[in-house]
């Protein structure tokens, strides 16, 4: 089967693939990189269970073909942590219960980190929009607004 | 209370793995050598099966074998069983049609599966499965209740003429007709409940293993339930007696419900791995969830309340079809009968009762138990009769329920139940407190200015958790017993793995079961670890649904607690050389109380391991099990509130406010609650302005996506006002109710109660979505 050659920068690390050219992003993530953080919840773009960050914007990975990241970076949810020191947004959202089964979370976490970097100090409004790509289907989403103002708050302590 | 005891928020212990992606979901398991299945579903809902090539696909590339329904018959491999026997009321049994596993000879429904494809890769068996030529002969379908009752209908099954599955009822017919001959008031309602579709966010999986050296199989799978499934694959399926399957449910994605059941997937993958000789691993794709997991919901009804002149209740009517699909599912029959028609008191006092329930096949997905599974529908009809009526006599809605309430305990129901304790005055009181009931009118009137309707509606709701006696459901028709078990392990350095036949898959059961052991020990709950969801570790249990765990689940635990505390306690004792009663427990260490003598539990624990002092007789060692039995349902009951502003213009609702006033007795840990009140109230709130599964006259699935299939998103939900009253549980040692389906009960009758409050126009079917408002406004009324 013809393959393509990528380079691309995923979690702070070089990685070299040789791959079909069907494959996306998602499919990348979980069978060829094992990074099995990311999961699919619909595969259609629609529940964004799959999100991460690609040259620091949020991405369906369902959606994404793997041959688009050829030199570019890719952050998943195996990324946030440095060592054994979870990044604020994660500690929020245990410090604040912002999760159920944890099926959707990675995906939630991605889109709050995203929204904090580009705005640390969101609305509640800008937070409800912000997430409205993710479904969640156990929590009601009270919590999780709540691990957001308490991610921004704990990242500000940070910086 | 401790600081990781009952009662505090502790955080929970599965979260790390969960917050940095490495919780391990079934599709997130490979095996070496695995083979992917993809199936053949019926693109038809109603269809003869004349034949099917697969010639074609087996020639493709790295398919392993296409195997078909038939395959199944010759093998023996059993049909998919209904758990409940419900007779109807002439006394004959419900009438059941064969639901094999894949279908040799009639298809029934939009999905259902006929084929299957195991390949090398998930595309592979996909690409595969196109190529399998299925010859359908094409039969006439029914979609809705009205078209399978109409006469000439569409047969489903033959045993079942008319398609009518039983013709049940509940309560004295003469004594309610009576009461409605005598009463001074009369309200009447008619409404229908809607079907929804679960959609836990993790689809369904399965990876079944065949061992050939040792016959012997292992299921991953996601499950509510994995001993219930084993005892089902064993012994009505015939896949493998049970001491030769081993069902293992790891971390499950969310359930709702639609992980109960033993679907023909998991009994297919197993079948299939023996065939091939090698792991088989499917994993649903979320159109494939939308066709075939258990849908829930999908009545229509008509309900009548009689009333003395005072507004006392007289007695309640009423006639439910209920929509159960193209074949009955494992716990389906029990859904419209006792886990509904019994909820038909309510909070109040009605001295008769007669419900009638006609189960109804049609060609469309099978319908079961899907969060509060009957008791939403019946609290739905109640509460709206009982807003309709105060509306109707001109009183408060909040006086009329007053005056009705249920005040004296324990309480018999005209519908079997025992309600054991509550105080829902209380739950009324706070729930008005919290939304200003008073100052409404002033708040309607202000929105009435700017062009705004606003609207306030109540939903006082009771449901019976804590499923439940075995005896009881036993004499009822169920199939299980449905107590559950729990060992205590006590490690020689002291440290406790709870094993329990609940299950977990959102719950924080890692928690909270290690918050109640924790704090009989005074122990911190980092020396408790939970282990559930496999049938080689844990012996036996029932699984978690119908908010069961902490009632039934952790009273086990509890039990067998007693048991290691008490012989913890001999040891304490024989070794201080004091008395049993002498000993207290605090702190992680047995006392002698009035004295500074004292045993570490990690000494008695190490003293029962080496067995060197022990009192005479005793087994070394330190471990009990205790299988617990409720000695009753367990009642939570509640009021909610909700105020909302509907858009004139567009039919539009927005949440100004949504207060929850919940009793579930003692609360183990508050935050998980909350969470678990929140994400019902989403589904509640869901069902009651979204959410929705429309079939067209064929018996397409029209909402098959989340495209079309409208679930509540962040931007949709209000923030929820939660409170809670408190009456302890008087049934279970742990004094819990249960938290974990309320918010589904109770939310979808406040929500429609305030948008017809608001709109003045009663005529309002779920989904309330923006074009039914509207029309409600401006056009049917």
């Amino acid at each position: 089967m013809k393959t393509i050659d990528l380079r691309f920068t995923i979690n702070g690390a070089k990685e070299r693939v040789s791959i079909p050219p069907h494959r996306t992003l998602l499919e990348l993530l979980r069978d060829d990189l094992q990074l099995i953080g990311t999961k699919e919840g619909c595969g259609h773009g629609e529940c964004g269970a799959c999100t991460v960050m690609l040259d620091g914007v949020t991405v369906n990975s369902c959606l994404v073909l793997a041959a688009e990241i050829d030199g570019r970076s890719v952050t998943t949810i195996e990324g946030l942590r440095s060592g054994d020191k979870l990044h604020p947004v994660q500690q929020a959202f245990i410090d604040e219960s912002g999760y159920q089964c944890g099926f959707c979370t990675s995906g939630v976490i991605l889109s709050t980190k995203a929204l904090l970097d580009a705005n640390p100090h969101p609305s509640d409004d800008e937070i409800r929009q912000a997430l409205a790509g993710n479904f969640c289907r156990c929590t009601g989403y009270t919590k999780i607004f709540e691990s957001v103002q308490a991610a921004a708050k704990g990242l500000e302590g940070d910086r | 209370m401790g600081v990781e005891g009952i009662g505090a928020s502790v955080v929970r212990k599965e979260d790390k793995r969960f917050i940095t992606g490495k919780g391990h979901y079934t599709d997130d398991i490979r095996l070496h050598g695995m083979t992917y299945a993809h199936f053949v579903r019926s693109p038809h809902a109603h269809a003869r099966v004349a034949g099917i090539d697969a010639s074609a696909a087996l020639k493709m590339p790295g398919v392993v074998a296409v195997l078909t329904g038939r395959q199944l018959v010759d093998d023996k491999i059993g049909n998919l069983i209904c758990g409940w026997m419900i007779h109807s009321k002439d006394g004959s049994p419900m009438h059941m049609g064969a639901w094999p596993a894949m279908a040799p000879d009639t298809v029934r429904f939009v999905g259902q599966a006929v084929a299957v494809v195991i390949a090398e890769t998930r595309n592979q068996a996909r690409d595969a499965a196109e190529a399998v030529a299925v010859d359908y002969k094409e039969l006439p379908a029914v979609s809705t209740i009205k078209a399978a009752l109409a006469p000439g209908a569409p047969q489903l099954h033959p045993e079942a003429p008319g398609n009518i599955v039983y013709d049940w009822s509940i309560g004295d017919k003469a004594a309610t007709d009576a009461a409605f001959a005598g009463a001074a008031h009369v309200v009447a309602l008619e409404l229908t409940n809607n079907r929804l579709i679960p959609n836990a966010m993790e689809p369904r999986s399965a990876i079944a293993d065949y061992d050939a050296a040792e016959d012997h199989y292992t299921l991953h799978t996601t499950s509510q339930n994995p001993h219930v499934a084993r005892l089902v694959l064993s012994a009505f399926y015939n896949i493998a007696p049970e001491h030769k399957l081993r069902v293992i449910a790891p971390d499950v994605g969310g359930g709702f419900g639609s992980k109960i059941y033993v679907y023909p997937e998991e009994m297919v993958a197993l079948w299939a791995a023996r065939k091939v000789q090698r792991p088989v691993k499917w994993t649903a794709d979320r159109t494939e969830s939308f066709l075939t997991d258990a849908h829930g919901r999908d009545h229509v009804s008509k309900a009548e309340m009689a009333f003395d002149a005072n507004h006392r209740m007289l007695g309640l009517r009423v006639a439910t079809l209920a929509n159960f699909g193209a074949y009955m599912s494992l716990f389906s029959s029990a859904v419209p009968t006792y886990l509904y028609a019994t909820l038909l008191s309510g909070q109040y006092v009605i001295p008769t009762i007669y419900a009638e329930v006609k189960g109804v096949y049609t060609n469309t997905t099978p319908v079961d138990a899907y969060r509060g599974a009957g008791r939403p529908e019946a609290n739905y009809l109640l509460e709206r009769l009982v807003e309709t009526a105060a509306r109707t006599l001109k009183v408060d809605p909040a006086e009329l329920r007053r005056k009705n309430f249920i005040t004296t305990f324990p309480y018999q129901t005209p519908v079997i139940m025992t309600y054991d304790t509550g105080d829902y005055h209380a739950s009324l009181d706070a729930a008005l407190k919290a939304i200003d009931y008073a100052g409404f009118p002033a708040r309607k009137a202000a929105a009435r200015k700017r062009g705004v309707l606003r609207g306030l509606g109540l939903s006082c709701y009771i449901e019976a958790c804590g499923i439940a006696p075995s005896k009881a459901v036993g004499s009822l028709g169920a199939g299980v017993g449905l107590w559950e078990s729990a060992e205590i392990r006590v490690n020689p350095v002291g440290t406790i793995e709870v094993l329990t036949g609940s299950h977990s898959h959102g719950q924080g059961h890692e928690t909270t079961f290690a918050q109640v052991v924790a704090e009989r020990l005074g122990i911190p709950i980092a020396q408790v670890s939970v282990v559930h969801g496999d049938t080689d570790k844990v012996q036996f249990g029932m699984g978690t649904y119908g908010s069961r765990s902490a009632a039934v689940g952790i009273s086990a635990v509890i039990k067998a607690m007693e048991k290691m505390e008490a012989k913890a306690r001999r040891i304490a004792a024989h070794q201080l050389e004091v008395a049993e009663d002498d000993i207290v427990i605090e702190n992680g260490e047995f006392k002698v109380a009035g004295t500074d003598k004292k045993l570490a539990f990690a000494s008695i624990a190490l003293a029962a391991y080496t067995a060197h002092n022990l009192p005479e007789g005793m087994e070394p060692g330190l471990k009990e099990t205790a299988f617990y039995d409720p000695s009753n349902f367990t009642f939570p009951a509640g009021a909610y509130a909700a105020e909302v502003e509907v858009d004139p213009a567009t039919g539009r609702t927005t949440f100004v406010n949504f207060v929850a006033a919940d009793d579930f007795g003692r609360l183990i840990n508050p935050m998980i609650v909350e969470g678990q009140v929140h994400g019902g109230l989403a589904q509640g709130i869901g069902q009651a302005l979204m959410e929705g599964a429309v079939y067209d006259g064929e018996g397409q699935l029209v909402t098959a996506s989340y495209m079309d299939y409208t679930m509540p998103r962040a931007a949709d939900l209000p923030s929820f006002d939660l409170r809670h009253t408190t009456t302890i549980c008087p049934s279970n040692p742990a004094g819990v109710k249960g938290c974990g389906e309320a918010g589904a009960i109770g939310a979808s009758a406040a929500t429609v109660n305030a948008i017809t409050d608001a709109i003045g126009n009663n005529r309002l079917e779920m989904p309330a979505t923006p074009d039914r408002v509207w029309a409600a406004i401006h056009g049917n009324g």
